[in-house]
């Protein structure tokens, strides 16, 4: 399945790029976690929008959506968890793949920051996603570290295939096997020696062999490690153009005042900037 | 492009040539978008290293060998060992960059 334009992120700034790029008639398909999921939705009252003052915020999503939705904008409500550059742009939610010619960034602020241990242990122990390293691990302790809504789901397929599971998250999940113990922990550290030997939660170790870390969202710079950053933010210029060719960005993850109004722009300008580049 | 077994595996490795294998599976995105960019590879070093693919879920006992943890792992041998290994999805550069150094 191939589009002219990937957005991932389904805020202000990735549904704002949606209409610009349906406009211009390009297929588009927003990756992103439900919109009703977006930081907006948990603002009681914009009031800085023009024109359209005293919305909440979801009401404000909730139109932005329908907006893009109406023009003919796809959508596919998951995590973007690996993406290759090469030939276009290929992105994988689950098992699932997606092709695109340009991409759009658009996935709000999302923290880089890992656990101790986290990054030293990639590959080694330490993976992001359970429907790709889940059989690699069965009848083996794994500990899944929930920071998502659909991660108990994910620790459940986990204990299905036969990996015995422990949940750790900061806040008691939803939905979560009977079985499986939960431990409330946040301050978390990837402990092993050739590989994983355990995940240490509030200073107690629990022995496992893997760590399946599932978080909101992949940070953009680990998706696109040649992705030029300034200050902890995507580097861009006034066309939103990132360094690497045919990718834009726009919205919180550029940086500077976390607004709707500035979402909105720079998704629209991004939006017209991948067109450009399509149409060369 | 060889789809390795455990025999054909252990016989490619010990004649000892620069191998490059990629662990995988079905049910695995990340691989089906890496399969590609092996593919590619192994035409573009015909002759010259031995390009392969080791199915996971066929070849458990190769994978438990290698520690293979996450898949698309990919693996370098040469004279029977391993010398590199580069986990998840990467453009062909990253691979090449390998290669290069110990045709």
């Amino acid at each position: 399945m191939a589009w002219d334009i990937i957005v991932l992120g389904s805020g202000p700034a990735g549904l704002a790029a949606a209409v610009a790029a349906r406009g211009r008639n390009k297929s588009v398909l927003v990756i992103g976690n439900r919109w009703q999921d977006s930081p907006l939705a948990k603002a009681e009252r914009v009031d800085n929008y023009p024109g359209l003052p005293g919305r909440t915020g979801l009401e404000m999503l909730e139109e932005f959506h329908r907006h893009a939705l109406e023009l003919g904008a796809e959508f596919v409500v998951g995590r973007g968890l690996s993406l290759l550059a090469w030939n276009g742009f290929s992105i994988t939610v689950g098992a699932q793949v997606y092709q695109g010619q340009s991409l759009i960034l658009a996935p709000g602020v999302v923290r880089s920051a890992k656990y101790p241990g986290e990054a030293e242990y990639l590959g080694r122990g330490v993976s992001y996603c359970a429907t790709c390293d889940g059989m690699l691990y069965r009848n083996k302790p794994v500990t899944v570290v929930g920071l998502t809504p659909d991660a108990p789901q994910e620790a459940n397929y986990l204990n299905s295939l036969g990996c015995q599971v422990t949940y750790v998250s900061p806040h008691r999940p939803q939905g979560l096997h009977e079985e499986i113990p939960y431990i409330q922990a946040g301050r978390l550290a990837v402990k092993g020696e050739q590989t994983v030997t355990g995940l240490e939660a509030d200073g107690a170790l629990l022995p496992c062999s893997g760590v399946f870390i599932l978080r909101r969202a992949v940070a953009p710079t680990d998706l696109l490690p040649a992705l030029e950053t300034d200050g902890g933010v995507i580097k861009v210029d006034r066309r939103m153009a990132t360094n690497v060719p045919g990718v834009f960005a726009a919205g919180d993850c550029t940086g500077g005042h976390l607004q709707v109004s500035k979402a909105v722009g720079e998704g629209h300008v991004a939006a017209l900037s991948a067109c450009e580049y399509l149409d060369k | 492009m060889i789809h390795f077994n455990k025999e054909t595996f252990d016989k490619s490795l010990e004649e000892g040539k620069l191998m490059m294998v990629d662990f995988w599976a079905d049910w695995c995105g990340p691989c089906q978008m890496l399969g590609p960019v092996i593919e590619s590879l192994a035409e573009k070093y015909e002759g010259k290293a031995v390009v392969g693919k080791v199915n996971t879920d066929k070849e458990g006992e190769l994978a438990m060998r290698y520690t293979v943890m996450n898949i698309p792992t990919v693996i370098f041998f040469k004279d029977g060992k391993e010398i590199d290994r580069k986990v998840g999805v990467m453009p062909p550069d990253a691979f090449i960059q390998v290669l290069e150094q110990n045709l």
